[in-house]
């Protein structure tokens, strides 16, 4: 019992990447039918937009210490970031520690300008090109922004660490009833998922308790009828493409104490939200957000050493082996809508 | 003439002049002299020219013809070099034997792969052979590393059986070879300043690139390429006209991975080795970047994409910032610093920008690729001719 509710968990902060990129994904193909290969690069500025704000904060000038000295016996240059100056001592560090949740606040911004601008600058000139050309676009879009990412942080990837009250794990099982220390937990995981699980919920809500949300839902189902009523809809569908771009980014700037950011991570995440989007059904948000996380759960269940034991290197290719299963029976998806995408 | 209209034949002729001539064409600049990096004519890269332009002839056939977009070629690629090196291993290093059974091995996986994948179109087509490929690079750095070598991939060994060839003495090397001509065996002409390299294993694959391409004028101009191509404009009307596509598809997909198979063959042919990366799904993305910047469903647009994102990794990719700042070195300190500065992200390292940037612009403004940019800038010249009359018109 413990081993398996240690899998779910271990497959939560997984799935809440790919519930939340999937999210975006179907968000844009719902309201403008483009098929985005450079989501997996909003995912990868979002993260980067934490390295960038943690640089900030860390920013710093050279004096000479009064009190240290070096092995020479010389003064001892040190790095004082300048928001020891501006803060104090103690508010300083607790900025620099606190900077990958405060990259939340410096991203948004960020993250809408860029979907903005990728929207109306060249998205909105392949809504009737071929699903091909608007593939082929976006990837190229993707190799630009990646290896404008790679000119400015370098190939390496770069360690982004969480706050120090969130390093380190502790012990969930005790907290759930199970013999103590069977379940060990990073803190920052289930601070990922929890933050997950608020966008996810925020995005529903704006879509289903917003007047906005209501407009967008309708263009979704009737994209000419809501056109016909006099209202703007392009302009909405623009402002979504902003939101699902901010959504990719936040996953990407919680993401980064996980996996130290580099310039190709969201290449290796586009794919496989990709296969999340298809399997949940082009254009059902709720398919996107399911399968993201049952895929994420399915992954870590298959490398448990039990089933690794029987089936070798299942780890590897369960993914792909649930897709190929899934379009082959049920050509819309988990949750498709009927009519969208089924050919 | 060998059943190509005239057109077409002059197309070959072209083909043929250009690989054979190679050696000098990719050669203008002397040896020594500054503009030599420029050079492209030695062994390695002239095979890598021709090996990757069968891939994307390959490629073309599928994505060009029918508009099936493939993500997971590399697939086929990779398993074709697995059959190969084990043929060189387990039988004769004579490479025929070798391609033989590469393209076999890689057209039954496609045969597989395709039956199942063409049950969809479109964007599941795509991620489902994505989904193929990523399956085959996964098992293959893992659990089939009895067969693959996992991640260090296979080399031929002194201890291989090979049944056919006499044993090696110790201290020789296994070498792939075409009844004893060894493949990295190269003639070596100096004139002048220039120095030419023409070696066996290139002309090796410039011929079999030859009649992959002669094959491919063949399938376009066949009533089978045209099957093909009325998939691509409107497979629904086909099919209401009582024509099953699915035979068609399936055709074009097999062939084109027996034309990725070879190419994996030729591969290990040069430099008998293999490992799983090439089978990763970045390597299938490289020849539908190779296909598009050429020109999908052109004839030689592939070959043309193949060659240039192959100049660019190897010769671009190895301008630094000392060589721009010799370039530059006649500018005002400060203007030379500062085009420095603006050129370097491009080149050298950042090459891949480039080549984005490039790719982006084709897609929005060149959908048939160099051949088309081609045709316009040649339209410019003779305006009396129609844009239709021109050889390789890109299918529907």
């Amino acid at each position: 019992m413990d081993a398996i509710v240690l899998q779910i968990l271990n497959g939560l902060d997984k799935g809440s990447a790919y519930a939340l990129i999937a999210l975006g994904l179907t968000l844009i193909f719902g309201t403008l039918g483009v098929v985005n290969f450079a989501h997996g690069a909003l995912f990868m500025i979002g993260a980067f937009c934490a390295v960038t704000l943690s640089r900030i904060i860390n920013w710093s000038y050279t004096t000479i210490s009064e009190t240290e000295k070096n092995f020479l016996g010389e003064p001892l240059e040190v790095q004082v970031p300048y928001v020891h100056d501006w803060f104090g001592v103690a508010a300083g560090n607790t900025l620099i520690d606190w900077a990958v949740p405060l990259a939340i606040l410096f991203s948004i911004p960020i993250m809408l300008a860029v979907g903005y601008i990728m929207e109306r600058g060249l998205i909105k000139h392949f809504y009737s090109r071929p699903h091909a050309d608007q593939i082929l676009v976006t990837f190229g879009l993707a190799i630009v922004l990646q290896e404008v990412i790679k000119y400015f942080y370098g190939a390496n990837p770069i360690p982004t660490p969480a706050p120090e009250v969130f390093a380190g794990s502790f012990d969930f099982g005790a907290m759930l009833g199970f013999d103590p220390n069977t379940i060990i937990y990073p803190y920052w995981r289930l601070v990922y998922f929890a933050f997950a699980a608020v966008i996810i919920g925020a995005v529903f809500a704006f879509l289903q308790f917003t007047t906005f949300g209501m407009v967008v839902r309708a263009g979704m189902a009737d994209r000419e009828t809501v056109g016909l009523l006099g209202i703007n809809i392009d302009k909405r569908f623009t402002i979504m493409f902003g939101i699902a771009a901010a959504v990719a980014g936040l996953a990407g700037v919680m993401y980064a104490p996980i996996n130290s950011p580099n310039y190709h991570m969201g290449m290796d995440f586009l794919v496989l939200s990709f296969v999340v989007v298809v399997v949940g059904g082009m254009g059902s948000l709720p398919g996107a957000v399911l399968a993201g996380f049952l895929l994420g759960i399915l992954e870590s269940f298959a490398s448990m050493a039990a089933v690794l034991d029987v089936l070798p290197g299942l780890n590897q290719i369960i993914i792909y082996l649930v897709a190929i299963i899934i379009l082959l029976t049920r050509p819309r998806g988990l949750m498709g809508r009927k009519g969208v995408m089924e050919d | 003439m060998l059943g190509l209209a005239k057109k077409d034949f002059t197309l070959l002729a072209v083909v043929v002049g250009l690989t054979l001539l190679a050696p000098f064409i990719l050669n203008p600049f002397p040896e020594g002299s500054g503009m030599a990096q420029f050079n492209a004519g030695y062994p390695d890269l002239m095979q890598r020219f021709v090996i990757f332009g069968i891939f994307a002839i390959g490629f073309n056939i599928l994505f060009g013809l029918t508009g099936y977009l493939s993500f997971g070629h590399a697939a086929f690629l990779g398993v074709g070099s697995y059959a190969a090196i084990w043929m060189m291993k387990l039988v004769t290093t004579n490479v025929i034997p070798a391609m033989i059974l590469a393209i076999i091995v890689a057209g039954a996986f496609a045969l597989l792969v395709g039956f199942i994948t063409l049950r969809r179109s479109g964007i599941y087509f795509s991620i489902l052979t994505l989904a193929f490929a990523q399956m085959s690079y996964a098992l293959a750095y893992s659990v089939l590393t009895p067969i693959t070598g996992g991640e260090t991939g296979l080399q031929l060994k002194l201890n291989d059986p090979r049944i056919l060839d006499s044993a090696l003495v110790g201290g020789d090397q296994a070498r792939a070879n075409l009844f004893g001509v060894n493949m990295s065996s190269s003639y070596e002409m100096s004139v002048g300043g220039w120095l030419f390299t023409f070696n066996a294993g290139y002309y090796i694959a410039a011929i079999v690139m030859i009649l992959a391409f002669y094959m491919a004028i063949r399938i376009f101009r066949s009533p089978f390429g045209l099957m093909l191509r009325a998939v691509k404009s409107n497979q629904q009307r086909m099919n209401f006209t009582g024509l099953n596509s699915r035979p068609y598809t399936l055709a074009a997909f097999v062939i084109s991975g027996m034309y990725a198979g070879l190419a994996g063959g030729l591969m290990v042919a040069m430099d008998t080795q293999v490992g799983p990366e090439r089978m990763f799904w970045t390597a299938s993305g490289e020849v539908v970047l190779m296909t598009i910047l050429g020109g999908a469903g052109t004839l030689i647009g592939p070959v043309l994409g193949a060659g240039m994102i192959k100049y660019m990794e190897n010769i671009i990719s190895k301008i630094n910032s000392t060589i721009l700042h010799q370039w530059f070195a006649w500018m005002p300190d400060g203007l030379e610093d500062f085009v420095v500065a603006v050129i370097y992200p491009f080149i050298g390292k950042g090459w891949h920008l480039t080549l984005g940037i490039i790719f982006m612009l084709v897609v929005i403004f060149l959908p048939g690729g160099l051949v088309e940019g081609g045709q316009r800038i040649a339209g410019l010249f003779r305006r009396k001719k129609t844009a239709d009359e021109t050889s390789t018109t890109p299918a529907e």
